[in-house]
C-alpha cells in the first residue's frame, strides 16, 4: 500500500499549493475539507496488513470531524459573516505559491538531511519517505496562510492545514500513540476550530467585517 | 483519587451551565472550588496511586497544583462578588467613545472558570506527553469565553489574537510531542517499546534518538514557551491580560503561565535524562534573559496599568526559566519559590487592579490618583502587592529573587547576573514610581494632575460596575469638588481573597511553614534533576 499512501501525501502537496493560489474562500474551505479527508484515511491506509479497531476508530472520527463537520461549521461562519467571499490576501496568489513551492524545496532538502530514527519505507512500519518534508511542507503552508491573509476565516483554514500536517507526520511515521490520546488531540483541534468559527462570527457581527487589519485597536502607547 | 481531583471541577463546570440561579452557581463555584483544595492537600497528605503511568502526582506537579488550587480558591470567592455587582444590562463603554455592549451569560463564565480548573489539574497530573498537549490545549478553549466575557470589540480583538497565537503555538508543541515520539522509536530497534510517558522515557533516556530528541525540545519549548508569555513569542500576553476581567487575569497569570511552564519542565527533564541538558539551559538562559529585557523596555513609560502587570508576568516568567537555565539545586529552589511568590503577589495585584478599574473606570495610569484615600483598603493592598512583586525585602519575592542570582554568581555567570540585575533594577524603579503616583496625590487636589483627571472620574463612580460606589452616593455627590473624590466602602468579597494573598506573601518571606516547605523541597528535587 506504500503507493498509496505516497498518493495521499502528493494528493496533501497539490491541496496545500491549490488553497495558497484561489480566490475563493468557500473552494478553499472544500479543499481543506477534501485534504482532511485523505488525510484522515492514512491510518487505515498506512497499515492495510494489520487494521486494527485503532486505526479505523481514528480514521472514521478524523475523516467525519474534518472531513464534515468542522468545514460545515466555516460555511456557516461564512454564510453568517456575510462577507465578500474572497481571500484577499497581503501576498498575491503567484507569489504564495512560489513561496510554496519554495518552501516545499526546502523541506525535501532538509529532510534528505536529517534521517528519521524510523527506518521509512521499510516493509510493514507504512511509512514513506515523503511523509516527513509533506508534513513539514503542509506545517509551512499553514503558517503562510495565517500571516498573509486578511480574513480572519483564511487564519482558521491555516491552522487546520497546519494541523493536517502534524497529524501526517504522527499518523505516517506509524508512531504508536494510545488512542485515547490521538482521539483528545483530534477533539481539541476540532474543539478550536469551534471556538474560532464563533469568534468570527462575533467579530462579523462588531465589526461588519472579517478582515483582522480592523482588529488593531491594542498595542502599545508610548508617553 | 488523582481522577477525582480532575472530574470534580469539570462535574461542577457541566452543572454550572444548566443551573439556572445566579446564587446557587456563585455558591456552587466556591465550594468546588473549596473541595478541590480540600482533596489537593489531602492528595499531598497521603499521596494517590498513579493511573497507568499517564497520571502521577510528582513534586514538581504537586507544588503547582497546589498554587493553582489555592488562588483558584481566592479568585472564586472574588469572582461570587464581581459577579454578583455586575450590571447584567447593555451599558455604555468608558472607552472607545461609550459604544455600548453586553456580558457573556454569567452560566457561560462560571462553567468555563470550573472547567478551566479542571484543564490546569491535568497539566499537572498528566505525565504522558500527548495527554499533557490535550490538557494545555484545552485551557486555551476554556479561557477563551472568559476573556470575551465583556463583549466589546477590545475584548474580541485580545481573544482572537488569544486563541490564534496560542493555538500556532501549541500545535508547534504538539509536533514537538510526536517528534519525541519518533525519538523514542529507535530504542524499538532494540526491542524496547517506549510510551511517550515521563517515566519510561526519562528510565530509557540512552536510547533516544540525540537528534531528534534535540529537535523535540525545541519545538516544545516554542510551543509551551507561547503559552507561558516568554518573550518574543508572548505578543498574546498583554493584550489578554489587559481586556479580560481581572479575576480572569489573575488566573491566567497566576496559574494558566504556569502550568505552560511545568510543560517546558517536562520537556527538560526528558532532555536532560538524554544527555541534552546543556542545550536544554542554554535555549532556557537566552528565553530568559530576552524576556526580562522585553519587559524592562515595556515596564518603563506604559501607560496602562493593568498591562503593566501583564509586562510584569513576562519578566516574571522570564526569571523562572533563566533560574532552570542556571542549572544547579540551589537555582531549581530559588525557582520553584520565585513561582509560588509570583502567583500569590500577581493574583493580588490583579485582583485590587480590577477593585481600582471598576472605581476608577479607567486603565490609564495618569488618570488613577489618589488610591490610598479613595480606596483604603486596596489602596494599602495595592501598594503591598506591587511592593511583593518588585521583590522588595521582606516579601518572598526577595528571597527567590536573591536565591537565583546567588545561584548565577556561583556558576560564574557574571553576565547572565549583570543582565538579571539591571533589568530587575529598571522594572523596580518603574513598577513603584508607576504605582505610587497612582497610591498617592489625593483626591483632595493636592496633586494638580490628580485634580485635573477627577473631575471627570467622580460622577461615574456612581454608576460603576461596582455597586460599592452606588452604596454611599449621598457622600459621593456630596462631595465632588474640585477633584475632591469620596471614600468608596469596598464589599469584602473584593478585599478578603486579596488580603489572604497578601499576607501570604508576606509570610513566605518571612518564615515557611512546614508542609509549605516540604511541597517546595519536593519540586526542587524534581527541577534540580534536570543537568
Amino acid at each position: 500500500m506504500a503507493a498509496w499512501v505516497d498518493a495521499i501525501l502528493v494528493f496533501a502537496v497539490l491541496t496545500n499549493l491549490a488553497v495558497l493560489g484561489s480566490s475563493r474562500l468557500g473552494l478553499c474551505i472544500r479543499m481543506v475539507a477534501a485534504q482532511g479527508i485523505m488525510i484522515g484515511l492514512l491510518p487505515v491506509v498506512g497499515h492495510w496488513h494489520a487494521v486494527d479497531a485503532r486505526a479505523v476508530g481514528l480514521a472514521t472520527a478524523s475523516v467525519l470531524l474534518k472531513g464534515f463537520l468542522v468545514p460545515w461549521l466555516l460555511h456557516w461562519a461564512l454564510v453568517e459573516a456575510n462577507v465578500r467571499r474572497e481571500v484577499e490576501p497581503y501576498i498575491g496568489y503567484p507569489m504564495s505559491v512560489l513561496i510554496g513551492v519554495a518552501s516545499l524545496c526546502l523541506c525535501l532538502w532538509l529532510s534528505a538531511r536529517m534521517p528519521l530514527p524510523v527506518a521509512a519505507g521499510e516493509a510493514g512500519t507504512g511509512a514513506s519517505a515523503l511523509a516527513a518534508p509533506v508534513a513539514f511542507f503542509s506545517i509551512l503552508c499553514g503558517l503562510l496562510m495565517i500571516v498573509s491573509r486578511r480574513k480572519a476565516l483564511t487564519q482558521v483554514l491555516g491552522y487546520l492545514v497546519m494541523e493536517n500536517g502534524i497529524f501526517t507526520f504522527g499518523v505516517a511515521l506509524a508512531l504508536e500513540e494510545p488512542f485515547l490520546v490521538e482521539f483528545g488531540v483530534l477533539l481539541d483541534v476540532v474543539g478550536a476550530v469551534f471556538v474560532m468559527g464563533v469568534a468570527v462570527f462575533h467579530i462579523s457581527r462588531e465589526i461588519h467585517s472579517i478582515d483582522t487589519d480592523q482588529l488593531s485597536m491594542l498595542r502599545e502607547e508610548r508617553r | 483519587m488523582l481522577l477525582t481531583l480532575i472530574l470534580l471541577p469539570a462535574v461542577a463546570g457541566a452543572a454550572a451551565f444548566i443551573i439556572p440561579r445566579d446564587r446557587a452557581r456563585r455558591a456552587l463555584l466556591i465550594a468546588a472550588a473549596l473541595a478541590h483544595l480540600g482533596l489537593t492537600v489531602a492528595a499531598g497528605i497521603w499521596p494517590p496511586a498513579p493511573v497507568s503511568g499517564w497520571l502521577a502526582l510528582d513534586g514538581l506537579g504537586y507544588l503547582f497544583l497546589c498554587i493553582t488550587s489555592g488562588l483558584f480558591l481566592c479568585a472564586a470567592v472574588y469572582a461570587a462578588g464581581y459577579l454578583s455587582r455586575e450590571e447584567p444590562h447593555p451599558r455604555q463603554d468608558f472607552f472607545e467613545g461609550g459604544q455600548w455592549f453586553h456580558n457573556a451569560p454569567e452560566a457561560v463564565f462560571t462553567g468555563n472558570l470550573l472547567l478551566f480548573l479542571s484543564c490546569m489539574t491535568l497539566v499537572m497530573l498528566a505525565h504522558h506527553f500527548g495527554l499533557l498537549w490535550v490538557a494545555v490545549e484545552t485551557t486555551t478553549l476554556a479561557t477563551a469565553p472568559l476573556i470575551y466575557f465583556h463583549r466589546h470589540h477590545r475584548s474580541l480583538e485580545a481573544t482572537w489574537k488569544y486563541l490564534v497565537v496560542c493555538s500556532v503555538g501549541i500545535a508547534l508543541a504538539l509536533l514537538g510531542t510526536y517528534i519525541l515520539a519518533a525519538a523514542a522509536a529507535r530504542a524499538s530497534a532494540d526491542g524496547v517499546r517506549v510510551p511517550v510517558t515521563l517515566e519510561a522515557l526519562v528510565e530509557n533516556a540512552k536510547r533516544l534518538d540525540p537528534a531528534w530528541t534535540r529537535a523535540a525540545f525545541l519545538f516544545l519549548l516554542v510551543g509551551y514557551g507561547t503559552k507561558m508569555g516568554l518573550a518574543p513569542i508572548h505578543t498574546w500576553l498583554p493584550d489578554a491580560h489587559s481586556e479580560a476581567p481581572s479575576v480572569v487575569s489573575a488566573l491566567l497569570s497566576g496559574a494558566l503561565l504556569n502550568g505552560a511552564f511545568v510543560g517546558i519542565l517536562r520537556a527538560a527533564q526528558v532532555c536532560s535524562a538524554a544527555g541534552q541538558g546543556e542545550m536544554c539551559h542554554d535555549l532556557l538562559l537566552a528565553f530568559g534573559l530576552v524576556s526580562l529585557g522585553m519587559a524592562a523596555v515595556f515596564v518603563v513609560g506604559q501607560t496602562d496599568f493593568k498591562r503593566l502587570l501583564a509586562y510584569s508576568s513576562v519578566e516574571h516568567m522570564g526569571i523562572l526559566a533563566l533560574g532552570v537555565g542556571i542549572g544547579g539545586t540551589a537555582a531549581a529552589q530559588g525557582v520553584v519559590l520565585h513561582g509560588l511568590n509570583h502567583s500569590v503577589a500577581k493574583g493580588l495585584l490583579f485582583m485590587v487592579a480590577g477593585n481600582i478599574l471598576g472605581v476608577y473606570r479607567t486603565k490609564n495610569v495618569g488618570e488613577v490618583r489618589g488610591v490610598l484615600s479613595r480606596l483604603p483598603i486596596s489602596g494599602a493592598l495595592w501598594v503591598l502587592g506591587i511592593l511583593a512583586i518588585t521583590g522588595t525585602p521582606p516579601f518572598g519575592a526577595f528571597m527567590s529573587e536573591l536565591a537565583i542570582l546567588k545561584a548565577a554568581l556561583d556558576a560564574g555567570r557574571w553576565g547572565v547576573a549583570l543582565g538579571y540585575l539591571a533589568a530587575l533594577a529598571v522594572i523596580f524603579v518603574a513598577m513603584i514610581s508607576t504605582a505610587a503616583k497612582m497610591a498617592q496625590g489625593s483626591a483632595t487636589g493636592a496633586d494638580p494632575a490628580g485634580a485635573a483627571a477627577e473631575p471627570a472620574g467622580a460622577p461615574p463612580a456612581n454608576l460603576g460596575p461596582h455597586a460599592a460606589a452606588r452604596g454611599s452616593p449621598a457622600t459621593s455627590r456630596g462631595q465632588h469638588g474640585p477633584g475632591a473624590a469620596a471614600r468608596v466602602r469596598e464589599p469584602l468579597s473584593a478585599y478578603l481573597p486579596a488580603a489572604a494573598l497578601a499576607a501570604l506573601a508576606l509570610l513566605l518571606g518571612l518564615w515557611l511553614p512546614a508542609p509549605v516547605k516540604s511541597a517546595l523541597d519536593g519540586a526542587a528535587v524534581a527541577l534540580g534533576g534536570i543537568k
